[in-house]
């Protein structure tokens, strides 16, 4: 009964924050919105026993890409009307995007139904292997038998980030950075001078 | 506990949700107790590290000074600027309040005596602490005024950043412990070195760790050393310039549920939680739960002092900190520790 009544909330919050997601007019309010539909959406991963992917939704979506988001809509000046203004010219495209989702998710569940790939069964008896927790059950697949997929996956981030960097990262000449080892290794003695002036003459440095 | 409800005649379902809010009541309550003290206490540290004498004079030894300014508090006017986005100008304190409160479900005060007592404990605290941020960016936004809006960004930045090198520092603990599992990690530092010594922290190849870890838990908390976050000469308040009355409470007992969440982290991940620091048997006479509030105590001492001390940080040097110095080191260590263990404990595949 927890489990379905558990369902039925989580299920629900995450349609309502999705529409809420589009209908908000503030960019702001549509952001917290999306962080509350990921949050339900973790809610659900763990009704199905998949604990460890719904804390690393929360992690990684929540507590770092959202976050971003919410960076560049706060600190973006955006104007409300000239962002409604483009909603005829753009409907065929959304409309499409649209389209190709509904696609996708009926063929997604038609090809799980038919049970085509060894992943698992459509009720579920053979999701979870027996007997080992969650992340053991991970690990021991990421490692052995995907590990070549895995480990090219990580590569392909670094270079992705290092180019980020690469590309975003330019050398000004006319800053004036700090050597954080010559501030630390500064003392006293260098830094300052004491002098006893005669009265009526300036001091010369 | 639910098996004692459930010897009532209840059905599960009833015994399990009653449980659950006992639990919750039962954490909670001597939590909000635990917090009023430790801001008396903390306060009378810096009185005594300043030379002053700090709260004495509401009840005893002025213990009572955290329930009148609670009273006192709850009896001023909620002030909402014209300005500001209502709804989520009073959303943010609720949230963080609430969010410094979930992280304790997964803390275990003794063998067993966890509120959920989940396999992936450890990730769940992470997550929690990720959520964090948006009580502080949410104030900062909808208090719609250029101070808190500094502050929100500052806070961000600063929180993501320190996030990924205790990610990697909780990387170790779990390599060594083997489990996510919170009770099970305490379990497995019994006899951690020699087998009498009970605490990763006591092993040498951790305790460079746990140094990155009480730091890293300052920044996070956004305790002095780095509070830049609410700099008062630089920022007034930060992000709580624009709070008063309840709204401002809950950010100053969610702030310090979240460094007395800390300070418990600290004692569980590397100094044996609910454990006795030695392994000798008449010691496990002392319930677990007070060798944690003493362990917990000596950390939220070791906070004061650096609070009391410690001047604050620049800005850059705190991002400097962070990137260049503990991300690298952490990662390191994840290298090393997970050799280590495979060379001592797995043997190296052919």
């Amino acid at each position: 009964m927890i489990q379905t009544l558990a369902f039925y909330i989580f299920a629900s919050l995450v349609i309502a924050s999705a529409v809420m997601v589009i209908m908000s007019r503030n960019p702001v309010h549509s952001v917290l919105w999306l962080i509350v539909a990921f949050f339900n959406a973790a809610g659900l991963m763990v009704l199905v026993g998949a604990e460890f992917i719904a804390m690393l939704l929360v992690i990684v979506y929540v507590g770092a890409v959202a976050v971003l988001f919410l960076f560049v809509v706060m600190m973006l000046d955006i104007d409300f009307a000239e962002l409604r203004a483009g909603f005829v010219k753009n409907f065929p495209l959304g409309l499409a995007i649209a389209l190709v989702l509904l696609a996708e998710m009926v063929m997604g569940l038609g090809a799980y139904k038919a049970g085509g790939m060894q992943l698992g069964t459509p009720d579920g008896t053979a999701a979870a292997a027996v007997g080992a927790s969650n992340i053991k059950a991970i690990g021991a697949l990421l490692y052995s038998k995907y590990l070549f997929l895995f480990e090219s996956a990580g590569i392909i981030l670094l270079v992705a980030m290092i180019g980020a960097i690469v590309l975003t990262h330019r050398q000004r000449g006319d800053t004036r950075g700090q050597v954080i080892s010559r501030q630390v290794a500064r003392r006293p003695e260098e830094a300052t001078v004491n002098t006893q002036p005669e009265v009526g003459k300036g001091v010369q440095l | 506990m639910t098996e004692f409800f459930q010897s009532w005649g209840l059905p599960y379902e009833w015994a399990w949700g009653i449980a659950t809010v006992a639990g919750i009541l039962l954490i909670a309550l001597p939590l909000m107790l635990a917090v009023a003290m430790v801001i008396y206490a903390e306060r009378r540290m810096w009185a005594a590290f300043a030379l002053r004498r700090g709260p004495n004079v509401v009840g005893p030894f002025g213990l009572l000074q955290s329930f009148a300014d609670g009273l006192k508090v709850m009896l001023q006017e909620t002030i909402i600027p014209s300005a500001a986005n209502k709804g989520i100008f009073l959303i943010a304190p609720i949230i963080t309040f609430t969010v410094a409160l979930m992280a304790w479900a997964v803390i275990p005060f003794n063998s067993g005596a966890v509120l959920a007592d989940i396999n992936v404990g450890l990730l769940y605290v992470l997550a929690i602490s990720s959520l964090g941020v948006y009580g502080v960016v949410m104030a900062g936004w909808a208090s719609n005024s250029k101070y808190p809006f500094f502050s929100a960004m500052r806070a961000a930045a600063q929180m993501i950043s320190y996030e990924v090198s205790i990610g990697f520092i909780l990387i170790c603990v779990v390599l060594w412990a083997g489990t996510f599992n919170m009770n099970e990690i305490v379990k497995a530092q019994q006899g951690a070195l020699f087998g009498v010594l009970n605490g990763f922290a006591f092993i040498p190849l951790l305790f460079p760790m746990w140094v990155l870890f009480l730091i890293s838990s300052m920044a996070e908390t956004a305790r002095t050393p780095f509070d830049l976050t609410e700099a008062e000469s630089e920022l007034v308040a930060g992000y709580q310039t624009e709070y008063s009355s309840m709204a401002f409470a809950l950010y100053w007992l969610g702030e310090y549920a979240n460094v007395l969440l800390m300070c418990t982290l600290n004692a569980v991940l590397f100094w044996g939680g609910w454990l006795p620091p030695v392994d000798w048997a008449p010691l496990y006479l002392v319930p677990g739960v007070v060798w944690l509030l003493l362990k917990t105590f000596v950390f939220f001492f070791i906070f004061a002092w650096v609070k009391a001390t410690v001047p604050r940080f620049r800005y850059d040097q705190l991002m400097r900190l962070g990137w260049k110095i503990f991300l690298p080191l952490s990662l390191i260590f994840v290298v090393l520790v997970s050799g280590w263990l495979m060379f001592t404990r797995y043997g190296v595949a052919a």
